[in-house]
């Protein structure tokens, strides 16, 4: 079965397709995007979770919404790629998980989590990963300032004697 | 002998591990000489045997995809440079590929040949280090030093390219920093000639090594059907039977203009991972030969008319056009003329498919540049591949992985 069916059967007019250079990203409404995903795993053969990932649009021009996630997908028979993009606004910063049908997703969903704060529900392991745990903000959001907030400046300085 | 994983006790992460007193919990790094870079794992044991390895990353993680946002397509090489420090050159090509992707720049003949090789290079420069390594790490010096022998010949190529041994920043958008001259032809030529020699005598060393095969064959398998489940890409997927290589089933550069295979074993062990690297070198050795024979004349960067590309310094000082072009590119409030759209573009790098996700909004900088990191990717198998191994399989399968802590955490 083709993808382009299996959207409109799931979304119908609210997948808005996009095309540059040789990219294809189909926006879809988060709701339906765990039934996406899988009937383009199991029916339209994208067998392979190449990334996820996130964007934080605050200050993106023309830009309704502020956060998107996106899944790059891949047929690795056909070489075809697509690219899923939900957006996602405060406070329902919250998505189903895509580990049970790709493995893989496991570690890119904590990233995500990480840099992001959107969480995944029904993730088995939904930690920071790249950050430390008892770090407060999400670093890759814009409202993140690039220097970060004193977390390095503050830290207690222990002398010599001390130690 | 292939090694056979046994019945392991049935055991729940969070209830199991605790009614199993006999278990028991080791640290294995950040530092350990068989990480390579700084990576943990705490490991739960039963005598040596590996029941459950969970990682602990982000030792090394130093924001590049925040930096991304505030350095333009050009400064951001050279944090590019540092992600996998085995192929800085081919981490350059791949982020430029996106930009010029991006921006809809065709490079020029000379440039797709002079990256190709440099690519390549870079994938022959990794895999003689991973090689090598495995090697060292399971107790075969010797190969180690050969495969660092040729490592330092491919040193002074890039150094002779780009002026420096590592971090080259080779690459810049719609080109490369200098155009290459016939003493670096002749020097990736004496490079091929003693290639070959090494290559056969690291192969004699190791893989018909009895201690060598006997620690790797059977260790750490993944299936193919695994493989694809948990994102592998590159020699590791391959290894599994994944047939796919993106300098084929995508060309890029001057891919599509020469004979090469794609090597592929069908076993998935760390010896598979091994032999397909193995391979590997030889069909990057034979892409090299064909391109250093007939790289094309002409310029190297595409024309600075298209406002994309830095005009040389003769140009720059000697007349007025270039002067425009050099300040129209430089100042902050000019500069490339971007799309305000997001596109995704991976190449074949030596550990797998180096992605990049750049969302442009028409100023120099990328908004977001999200890199897909292959090293990250693979690490995330590495507790399903241990289980039920010993304990000193841990660094035959580490080594196999490549594993890269600076691409890894970014």
């Amino acid at each position: 079965m083709k993808w382009q069916s299996i959207l409109s059967d799931c979304c119908g007019a609210a997948a808005a397709e996009h095309r540059f250079r040789d990219n294809v990203c189909v926006t879809i409404p988060a709701k339906s995007l765990h039934r996406v995903l899988s009937r383009l795993k199991n029916d339209a053969g994208f067998d392979m979770l190449i990334d996820i990932t996130a964007v934080d649009y605050l200050d993106y021009p023309d830009a309704a919404d502020r956060f998107g996630v996106i899944y790059c997908l891949l047929d690795t028979n056909s070489g075809q790629r697509l690219i899923i993009r939900v957006l996602l606004n405060e406070p329902e910063l919250e998505l189903a998980t895509a580990v049970d049908l790709w493995r893989g997703a496991d570690w890119m969903e904590r990233e995500v989590f990480d840099m992001f704060g959107i969480r995944f529900a029904g993730h088995p392991d939904l930690r920071r990963i790249l950050m430390p745990f008892e770090f407060t903000s999400y670093p890759l959001r814009k409202d993140y300032p690039l220097k970060g907030r004193g977390e390095r400046h503050n830290f207690e300085v222990i002398t010599r004697a001390e130690s | 002998m292939p090694f056979e994983v046994s019945e392991l006790p049935a055991i729940d992460s969070e209830s199991g591990v605790a009614e199993h007193e006999y278990l028991w919990k080791l640290n294995f790094g950040p530092q350990h000489p068989a990480t390579h870079t700084t990576l943990r794992l705490i490991l739960t044991l039963d005598g040596e045997k590996v029941i459950k390895a969970e990682p602990d990353i982000g030792y090394l993680h130093s924001g590049f995809e925040k930096l991304a946002e505030d350095l333009d397509f050009n400064q951001y090489v050279t944090i590019v440079d540092r992600m996998n420090y085995l192929s800085p050159l081919a981490n350059e090509i791949s982020w430029h590929h996106t930009v010029e992707k991006l921006l809809g720049i065709e490079l020029t003949p000379r440039c797709r040949y002079v990256r190709t090789i440099l690519a390549e290079l870079m994938r022959l420069h990794d895999h003689l280090l991973n090689v090598g390594t495995t090697g060292l790490d399971l107790g075969a010096f010797t190969a180690f030093l050969y495969a660092f022998a040729q490592r330092e010949k491919i040193y002074d190529i890039a150094e002779s390219a780009s002026g420096q041994r590592f971090h080259g920043s080779y690459t810049r958008v719609g080109g490369v920093l200098f155009d290459i001259d016939n003493a670096w032809v002749e020097k990736v030529r004496d490079f091929t000639k003693g290639f070959r020699r090494a290559h056969s005598d690291i192969d004699q060393l190791l893989s018909r090594n009895r201690i060598f095969i006997d620690r790797t064959r059977g260790v750490g398998v993944l299936t193919r059907d695994d493989a694809i489940n948990y994102s592998c890409t590159g020699p590791v997927a391959r290894a599994s039977g994944v047939v796919r290589d993106l300098r084929k089933n995508e060309p890029y550069l001057a891919y599509a203009d020469f004979d090469f295979k794609i090597i592929c074993a069908s076993e998935g062990d760390s010896y598979a991972r091994y032999q397909v690297r193995m391979g590997e070198m030889m069909e990057s050795l034979r892409i090299i030969e064909q391109a250093i024979e007939n790289i094309p004349s002409g310029p190297i960067n595409v024309a600075p008319e298209g406002k994309a590309v830095l005009p040389s310094k003769p140009d720059v000082f000697r007349s007025i056009e270039g002067l425009i072009n050099h300040f129209e590119l430089i100042m902050p409030n000019r500069g490339f003329d971007v799309p305000v759209e997001s596109i995704y573009a991976a190449t074949e790098s030596p550990n797998g498919e180096l992605g990049f996700y750049l969302v442009a909004n028409g100023t120099n900088r990328a908004y977001r540049a999200r890199t897909r990191p292959p090293s990250y990717i693979h690490f995330s198998v590495f507790p399903h591949m241990i289980a039920g191994h010993m304990l000193s399989d841990i660094v035959a399968v580490l080594g196999s992985l490549n594993i890269i802590a600076a691409e890894l955490d970014r």
